[in-house]
């Protein structure tokens, strides 16, 4: 099977191309790129207009397989990426049973072959159960499919577990990934220490629970030579550590939300839980800081920390609500909106945000447009207007903060090895 | 669930209702004071008020109870002991059971900051909140209002010292909005790990201290809070060097101006947070809190049960 897409705008960051190229895949891989591809027969995709990129990686999201299908399952979670442009995806260990083990690894990674529309890279846990107790399986995990080490939202608080894993991991040549949040600092928090958590009777995160546990993870990624890297990274200061921490040359990368660098606390809108999620929507200063920190460099990637939930669970009193927001839908045309319609960034560096850059974190063989590599393509707009309605999102969740928010451009069609899996005509949206 | 149907009358903050409403209400809290205590009203004859109390409450839910009473008004409590933390039925069975019932006006306390606001989404029925969590407690703010113009008769440019944990008081955060309103100076005092830094940010007016002495020197008025330990998920001050630092004695009441008047929302912790001496004293405008208590809480009835159209 093959496919010709005619008349895009080819940016492949990696590759340093920025042209106006034909792209032809053949059995799922890419079988030329030139100015003008004729190959009489083949499906062709009118792609004039459009941005062809490589395939987009979200490497932080939550699928709730196995154990809470009812939020999510690998095969909704992969179609709601699909329909936001990725390509790829790599998903917390936090599901029920954990992701402790090469069983469930194993299971992961089957049933994406089986039901994914697209690749799906497990992240294993940290600690058994994600307890903060004893190290899980992770050389059987990597052997697996795991593609690196996280607990995510169950945050290693024992800093000589955390030291212990960094070596081990570094020793299997993975990543470690770190929430940074410090759970004495942050216990009773419900949003963002501040005026608003203030003026609304809620319980505050406050910034410092999170410095301090980036401030930790960086000492000990000197220590001990590991890859770190920083998950949804949310404050000034943080941000500023890993600048710093880059400059000494120290393995570590971070990523940033698009809730983060989009929304602060003042846009919370009461007591709607849609808004809640950890870590919490910040202060100005810090999503000024975010932006300029993709800008730079500090910041490698974009990531979504996709995390359904449903319904019922997030129609409850505030304090009660789970954390977490859906975003894989929203991403691209979120950074559409914040960093190349301000006029802040370059599509060539918005691209690479999503791709290569995302890729490199985790040491992933995506990212890049490659004859013989794999034909995992993103086509996206960066004019056609469309708006947000979660009520037609194909995740099985809809505790987005987006509903209804209008955007100009997104995602128009995700190939997955030479095949269409997604396009906006067939997919939730009218272009 | 749909929507409300229409914009009902709340009063689920004193941050969001304009000066104006507020002097209306405080009006009419005047107006019932000023009746003597047998008559019998039939303003609100027919009409179903719902109390509705996740949290354990004496006189707020009697001082509803009584206020709804006296406007000839059905009144009925819903008291369920359980709280944000413990299993109970969740809050979207409360809003179905709510909404079969099609009550005339609800009367909520709950433990969790916003609870009423949740509610309020999705009901077309009048909601007053008697105190959600750390949020506010309106209805304590236009009585502590009410029982100070008594005596000072304008708010205007009055220093106020409100004294305790801030932080987890909606009693605090309530009247820091209505003082500020209405131009009063408020000196906020506490234990610094109970009293924001950001805290003047909330209102224009407030000023913050750590030290009571400074704050209580030449107040008008003293409000002290309830020490609630059970609000504070860990011992955010040494409870035993409470009393030492910010318990209210009469040596404070004598740095405030000579007509200083004492306030506290009750249930008085003697000795924790107040001395019997100043508790007792003449100073002390906790007996009339009390009795103000029902007028407020007839006028605030009355106002939310009214279209708006007829004013």
């Amino acid at each position: 099977m093959s496919l010709l897409i005619k008349g895009g705008r080819v940016i492949d960051p990696a590759s340093g191309v920025d042209a106006r190229l034909d792209v032809l895949t053949k059995d799922g891989k890419i079988a030329a790129m030139d100015r003008r591809l004729e190959a009489p027969g083949t499906r062709t995709v009118d792609a004039s207009g459009l941005v062809v990129a490589p395939g987009f990686v979200d490497i932080h999201v939550h699928l709730r397989e196995p154990g809470i299908e009812h939020a999510e399952t690998i095969e909704s979670g992969t179609r709601a990426a699909a329909a936001g442009g990725f390509t790829a995806v790599c998903c917390m260990p936090n599901t029920i049973p954990v992701n402790d083990s090469a069983q469930v690894t194993g299971f992961i990674v089957d049933r994406a072959q089986r039901t994914g529309s697209v690749r799906v890279h497990p992240i294993g846990a940290i600690s058994k159960g994600s307890g903060g107790k004893r190290l899980a399986d992770i050389g059987a995990m990597r052997a697996a499919g795991a593609v690196a080490i996280s607990d995510d939202g169950l945050p290693v608080m024992d800093s000589g577990l955390m030291r212990r894993a960094m070596k081990y991991a570094a020793s299997f040549g993975l990543t470690v990934i770190d929430h940074c949040e410090d759970l004495n600092l942050s216990a009773g928090g419900d949003i963002h220490e501040g005026v608003q958590s203030m003026r609304l009777g809620l319980g505050g995160i406050p910034g410092c629970s999170e410095d301090v546990m980036v401030a930790r993870d960086l000492i000990l990624a000197a220590d001990t030579g590991a890859r770190v890297h920083i998950a949804h990274i949310s404050t000034a200061a943080s941000i500023e550590m890993v600048r710093q921490a880059k400059r000494l040359g120290l393995p570590v990368t971070a990523e940033v939300t698009p809730h983060h660098f989009a929304l602060t606390d003042e846009h919370l809108p009461g007591y709607d839980s849609n808004y809640k999620m950890r870590p919490p929507l910040r202060a100005n200063a810090d999503i000024e800081a975010a932006i300029a920190g993709l800008l730079d460099g500090t910041i490698d990637c974009i990531a979504t920390d996709h995390a359904p939930h449903t319904g019922h669970t997030k129609m409850q009193e505030f304090e009660r609500c789970p954390f977490g927001v859906t975003g894989l839908e929203t991403a691209l045309a979120l950074a559409l909106k914040v960093l190349y319609h301000t006029g802040r960034t370059s599509l060539g560096k918005l691209v690479s945000l999503f791709t290569d850059s995302a890729s490199r974190c985790l040491g992933l063989p995506h990212g890049r447009i490659r004859r013989g590599g794999p034909a995992d393509l993103t086509l996206f707009s960066t004019e056609r207007g469309w708006s947000y309605d979660v009520s037609r999102t194909l995740s099985k969740s809809r505790n987005s903060p987006f509903d209804g928010w209008e955007f100009r451009g997104g995602p128009v069609a995700t190939i997955v090895g030479g095949e269409i899996v997604w396009t906006a005509e067939a997919g939730i949206r009218a272009v | 669930m749909p929507p409300g149907r229409s914009n009902p009358r709340n009063l689920l903050g004193i941050e969001s209702i304009p000066r104006a409403d507020l002097e209306h209400l405080l009006d009419r809290g005047r107006h019932y004071k000023a009746l003597p205590r047998n008559t019998k009203l039939n303003t609100l004859a027919g009409r179903l008020v719902v109390n509705l109390f996740f949290e354990p409450s004496t006189r707020t839910r009697t001082s509803f109870e009584i206020a709804a009473k006296r406007l000839g008004a059905d009144a009925i409590g819903i008291h369920s002991q359980t709280t944000s933390l413990s299993k109970g039925e969740s809050l979207v069975d409360t809003l179905n059971t709510l909404s079969a019932m099609n009550p005339d006006a609800i009367v909520m306390r709950h433990s969790a900051s916003g609870a009423p606001h949740f509610l309020a989404r999705f009901l077309s029925t009048p909601m007053i909140n008697a105190g959600d969590g750390r949020h506010e407690h309106p209805t304590q703010a236009l009585l502590d209002a009410l029982t100070i113009l008594e005596v000072k008769g304008s708010l205007d440019g009055l220093r106020v010292a409100i004294i305790g944990d801030i932080s987890h008081s909606r009693v605090a955060r309530s009247n820091i909005h209505l003082l500020a309103k209405f131009g009063a100076h408020i000196a906020a005092c506490g234990p610094a790990t109970t009293v924001p830094r950001n805290l003047p940010e909330l209102a224009p007016g407030v000023s913050l201290t750590y030290d009571m002495r400074e704050a209580v020197r030449d107040a008008d008025v003293i409000m002290m809070l309830r020490v609630q330990l059970e609000r504070q998920n860990v011992e955010v001050f040494p409870k035993n060097e409470y009393f030492r630092y910010y318990g209210l004695t009469l040596e404070h009441v004598a740095l405030a101006r000579p007509d200083a008047i004492v306030l506290h929302p009750g249930p008085i912790n003697r000795g924790r947070e107040i001395s019997s001496e100043v508790a007792d004293s003449q100073r002390s405008m906790i007996l009339s809190q009390v009795e103000n208590g029902v007028a407020i809480r007839m006028a605030v009835l009355e106002w939310v049960c009214s279209t708006g159209e007829d004013e």
